[in-house]
């Protein structure tokens, strides 16, 4: 062994796997990182004196004699004001040509903070579409994934919902994301003249799969350097989950861990979690919103990838293609948001609840009545209400391309209510029915 | 266990939180052990002993650990202190007060005292000197918050004692010596208003356990009328994300007829645990007046805290409940999620590499789950006093299919089964619990059918089941006219439907967020469910299905309307009468 500064240098590689080499060496950390040959590595066991190294970019041409730096730290991040408006590669390097970024080195992956020093979100968050700010309405310190296929413009509709978000800082953290797709964010926000709001790490599909782990880190790492520090409001953007979850699956196959459902290790929850709970709202003012996107395959939600998501996140938003209008629409059904209980009927009109379940459960109604159409039964006029009353219901308020604020959407639910329906049929507290009814 | 000479050892492998330390003297398995890292002390537990290598699970994150870190283990398994000033605390899975940490992230190596031990309590001796005593026997009280706090014989103590001296009324410290007690063998034992207990053994000092015989009210009609828990038995939920499982917890913590609540938030989201802690102190308790902080304790061992430690915090939880039942205390502990608890052991077990059993969960696991839900009850103490702990947890199987192995491994010892239906969830029908799969074992007790026969009315079983009926054909009826349509099938058909629809909408179908509609008495239940049965045994008169439909939307909405007023108030009785007038529009005289 030689040491030059602080670091140890070593030689001899026992062992060399898909994913993984081992070296004799000791006073070595768990999860520190080294580099073999010039490439990232962590350190993710160790055994009396021998050490195993995961490769971020993969052990192809290895040699056993490759020489093994460690570094004597966990992965970090420089974190100052010089982040903002930067991009950066999955660890933490700049790739928009730009200076390194001078200021304080953070470990990623820090502790969590304590559930007695949060507070209770309960900032609204508009975004003008009223699948979401209707039915599923958002807040900060939330955190919650869009659910939808390859195919569906979830980028375009995260990238509308965080411009129109006022956060004072936007984080992408972008994994397996196609070149195509992260000059698309980049153009948006450069177009909206946000960028200087803007931080990115990027991982694209260019890039080895497994450094992918180190992104969300990374830019929740920048995230609490301005929520908790800077006390500012910060909207983390973390797309594709589904190819984070991949990643782990390939690391923990590759190290012979025994799989759990859907080839995924068994730590799956746990992994996710501890990105995810990073969301906060800091009783000082900060807070740090996390929308990530977790794509499916055929929808299927079942699959441990969304559903372990689902059990952590605070609800989903589902994207779906409308074929009765023809537009993408935010489904109701399995859509939801677990916060909006702290803001709807508060901070919004006090008939926003209500109001919300009647539309849901006459939209309901009208899946039925559809079924029965399939089925090729008659329709009783009540059934052909509702299936008018859900076309107009996709096409004003659930469609992403609805741009109009709380208010405008309630009205508008309640004119479609007296449009369609009787007041019994739609069964709304009588004070609000007195209200709000439609006077013809 | 020896005490003198502790054993100490040295990492030899660390592969994520299990670090594997070879000891210089006896381990046990379960014994506790800290294990340095450059100054900081972190708490692990042996899993497994191999010779003289111990298997250690770290409740810490091991980030920068070394092999060559030096040990020590402590002689006794994980622990948790008992005395006075639990209640209203917030503490992690290893009873470390969350409130007393510095600093907004929580550190590696902080462990804070469960009590101020410097705390001076009203103490009124409850024995006297020359009373011969044993483990569990209340020597005091000490009032906590509004209850009788009894300080009890330690329950580590075997045989019988004698009180050689005990303090009289006045002001101590927890810490302070309150008696003195005299052993078999005339050793003397110093007793404190603290005791430490092994949290993974059953604290036991009663005389039996009979069945569970009383209704434990909750204020949520699916439960208390449809599917009653019983005060000392055990029931679950299980249910896919998002249908309604922390919600319903929530309510019960809110509701439940309880003398205390300890809520293990177990591996699940940090904010669900800052929702309670910041509304449960401005919340009050409709039955005392009493805001709902003072009768509950949190365990917060949430997901993103370490793993190992969620294993320990349902152990810890059910400890502390049964340090209050043994005071003659209705307990109601609430666990949120089991299946996350399922997890944690799964990952430790993974990384051992031991054998798995079905979905890779731990061959064990249903031995495991069983005899922690055992630890739940009803028990007669010594003094004839009575205590109970009643235990729900919830479960989060993968994908929400119920076929898995910690449904089924619960289902097997749970008397209460409370399932949530996606499908009832996405059609709003909350609590989404499915009134056909959901039951309640304590239904078929005769001692609980006595009780509600006394205590809510005469017959109030038939009627129960009468409506369990009425929905059972109504879901068969639908299923015949979805196959046949809705003019394929008589009027009768449809006529069933909504009457077991009305029932679903009226009984079943609950605001958990309208202030009156979230709990409801249950004096007012049984107001509900008559009127809702007298609905559903009327016979109508309708020429045509299509004015079926119609007619009983009008019949749900005035119901409701019912429901979201204040009971018997002057809105309520003009419902009421709005009601009959309806039914009177069409009931064939
Ligand atoms: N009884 C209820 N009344 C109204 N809404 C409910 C009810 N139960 C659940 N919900 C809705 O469903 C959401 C998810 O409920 P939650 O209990 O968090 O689900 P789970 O714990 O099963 O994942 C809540 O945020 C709320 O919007
Ligand atoms: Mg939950």
């Amino acid at each position: 062994m030689q040491t030059s500064g602080f670091k140890k240098i070593y030689t001899k590689v026992t062992q060399i796997t898909k994913a993984t080499c081992s070296i004799q060496a000791t006073g070595i950390g768990y999860d520190e990182l080294a580099t073999v040959n010039g490439r990232l590595a962590q350190v993710v066991k160790i055994q009396g004196n021998i050490v195993t190294l995961q490769i971020f970019s993969g052990t192809e041409g290895i040699p056993n004699n490759a020489e093994v730096i460690f570094t004597g730290k966990p992965p970090a991040l420089h974190v100052s004001d010089e982040l903002a408006g930067r991009f950066f590669d999955a660890y933490g390097d700049p790739i928009d040509g730009g200076p390194d970024v001078q200021g304080e080195l953070r470990e990623i992956g820090g502790p969590s903070v304590n559930p007695v020093r949060r507070k209770q979100p309960s900032e609204l968050i508009a975004t003008g579409i009223a699948g979401i700010d209707l039915n599923n309405t958002l807040v900060t310190g939330q955190k919650i994934p869009f659910f939808a296929d390859p195919d569906q413009p979830f980028n375009q509709v995260m990238a509308m919902v965080a411009l129109r978000a006022k956060a004072d800082k936007i984080i992408l953290g972008g994994m397996g994301l196609t070149n195509d797709d992260y000059l698309y964010y980049k153009q948006v926000f450069d177009n909206a003249g946000a960028l200087d709001r803007i931080i990115s790490f990027v991982n694209t599909t260019e890039n080895p799969p497994v450094e992918r782990l180190l992104v969300p880190d990374m830019a929740l790492t920048a995230a609490e350097y301005f929520a908790f520090d800077k006390k500012q409001t910060v909207l983390v953007l973390l797309t594709d989950m589904t190819l984070y979850a991949d990643a782990l699956s390939i690391v923990s196959n590759r190290m012979d861990q025994i799989p759990s459902k859907d080839s995924m290790p068994g730590s799956l929850y746990s992994d996710l979690a501890k990105i995810y709970e990073k969301a906060v709202q800091f009783p000082e003012g900060g807070s740090i919103t996390i929308i990530a996107v977790t794509t499916l395959s055929g929808g299927d939600i079942t699959h441990a990838i969304p559903d372990n998501t689902g059990y952590i996140t605070e609800g989903q938003l589902f994207l779906r293609r409308d074929s009765d209008i023809g537009k993408v629409i935010v489904d109701p059904f399995r859509s939801l948001s677990r916060l909006k209980q702290l803001v709807i009927g508060t901070q919004t009109r006090a008939d926003h609840p209500q109001v919300m379940n009647a539309a849901v459960r006459l939209y309901a109604d009208a899946a039925n009545a559809k079924t029965k159409l399939e089925n090729g039964f008659d329709l009783t006029d009540y059934d052909e209400r509702t299936l008018a009353f859900a076309k107009d219901y996709s096409n004003d308020l659930l469609a992403i391309d609805v741009n109009i604020d709380t208010t405008a959407m309630l009205d508008k639910a309640w004119e479609l209510f007296g449009k369609h329906f009787t007041k019994a049929e739609v069964g709304i507290k009588q004070e609000f029915v007195d209200q709000y009814w439609p006077k013809d | 266990m020896e005490e003198n000479k502790l054993t100490t050892g040295t990492v030899t492998g660390i592969i994520a939180n299990l670090v594997i330390v070879e000891a210089d003297g006896p381990v046990s398995q379960n014994e506790i052990c800290f294990i340095n890292l450059a100054g900081v002390r972190m708490m692990a537990e042996v899993i497994k002993v191999l010779g003289n290598k111990a298997y250690t699970q770290v409740f810490e994150s091991t980030r920068g650990l070394k092999v060559g870190e030096t040990a020590e283990f402590m002689g006794h398994m994980l622990e948790v202190t008992l005395g006075p000033g639990i209640l209203s605390k917030n503490f992690d899975g290893l009873q470390n007060n969350l409130d007393t940490m510095k600093g907004t992230f929580l550190r590696r190596g902080e462990y804070t005292d469960a009590f101020d031990y410097d705390q001076a309590w009203d103490f009124t001796p409850l024995a006297k000197a020359g009373d011969i005593v044993v483990a569990g026997d209340w020597l005091g009280e000490v009032k906590e918050n509004w209850i009788g706090h009894k300080i009890m014989v330690p329950f580590k103590l075997e045989g019988k004692f004698t009180i050689k001296s005990i303090n009289g009324a006045g002001t101590y410290k927890a810490s302070d010596t309150i008696a003195i007690l005299t052993g078999e063998s005339d050793e003397e034992v110093k007793v404190t208003m603290l005791q430490k207990w092994p949290v993974k053994i059953p604290i036991k000092g009663y005389v039996d356990k009979p069945r569970p015989f009383r209704l434990m009210e909750t204020g949520v009609r699916i439960i208390d009328t449809m599917n009653p828990m019983a005060e000392g038995g055990t029931g679950f939920i299980p249910g896919p994300f998002g249908s309604g499982k922390t919600v319903l917890q929530h309510a019960l913590s809110k509701q439940a007829e309880a003398d205390l609540i300890i809520m293990a938030a177990c591996g699940e989201r940090a904010n669900e645990v800052v929702e309670i802690f910041t509304e449960f102190p401005e919340l009050e308790d409709p039955r005392t007046g009493r805001k709902l902080m003072e009768r509950t304790t949190i365990i917060a061992n949430t997901s993103n805290m370490p793993v190992a430690a969620r294993e320990a915090s349902v152990y810890t939880a059910m400890t502390i409940g049964e340090y209050y039942r043994a005071m003659g205390l209705k307990v109601l502990l609430l666990a949120d999620s089991t299946s996350r608890w399922a997890q944690a052991l799964r990952e430790m077990s993974n990384r051992m590499e031991e054998l798995p059993g079905p979905d890779a969960f731990p061959m064990d696991l249903p031995a495991i789950i069983s005899s922690f839900y055992a630890r739940a009850g009803y028990v007669n103490l010594r003094n004839g006093a009575a205590g109970s702990i009643t235990f729900i947890g919830t479960v989060s199987p993968a994908g929400g299919n119920l076929k898995e192995p910690v449904t089924e491994s619960t289902k097997k010892v749970a008397r209460c089964f409370y399932a949530l239906s996606q499908q009832r969830a996405d059609s709003k029908r909350y609590p989404a619990v499915d009134p056909i799969d959901s039951y309640s074992k304590y239904l078929e007790y005769p001692e609980l059918q006595e009780y509600l026969a006394e205590h809510i009315t005469p017959g109030w079983l038939d009627k129960v089941l009468d409506a369990r009926n009425i929905l059972l054909r109504g879901r068969e009826v639908y299923e015949q006219i979805n196959i046949l349509g809705d003019d394929g099938v008589p009027i009768d058909y449809h006529l069933r439907y909504w009457k077991s629809e009305v029932i679903d909408f009226v009984i079943l179908q609950q605001d958990a967020f309208d202030d009156i509609d979230a709990s409801t008495p249950i004096e007012r239940q049984r107001k509900m469910l008559i009127k809702v049965l007298e609905v559903c045994h009327t016979d109508f008169d309708f020429e045509s299905f299509e004015a079926v439909n119609p007619y009983f939307k009008r019949i749900i909405n005035v119901f409701k309307q019912m429901n979201y007023s204040e009971y018997e108030s002057e809105d309520f009785n003009k419902y009421e009468a709005e009601l009959e007038a309806i039914i009177n529009e069409r009931k064939v005289a």
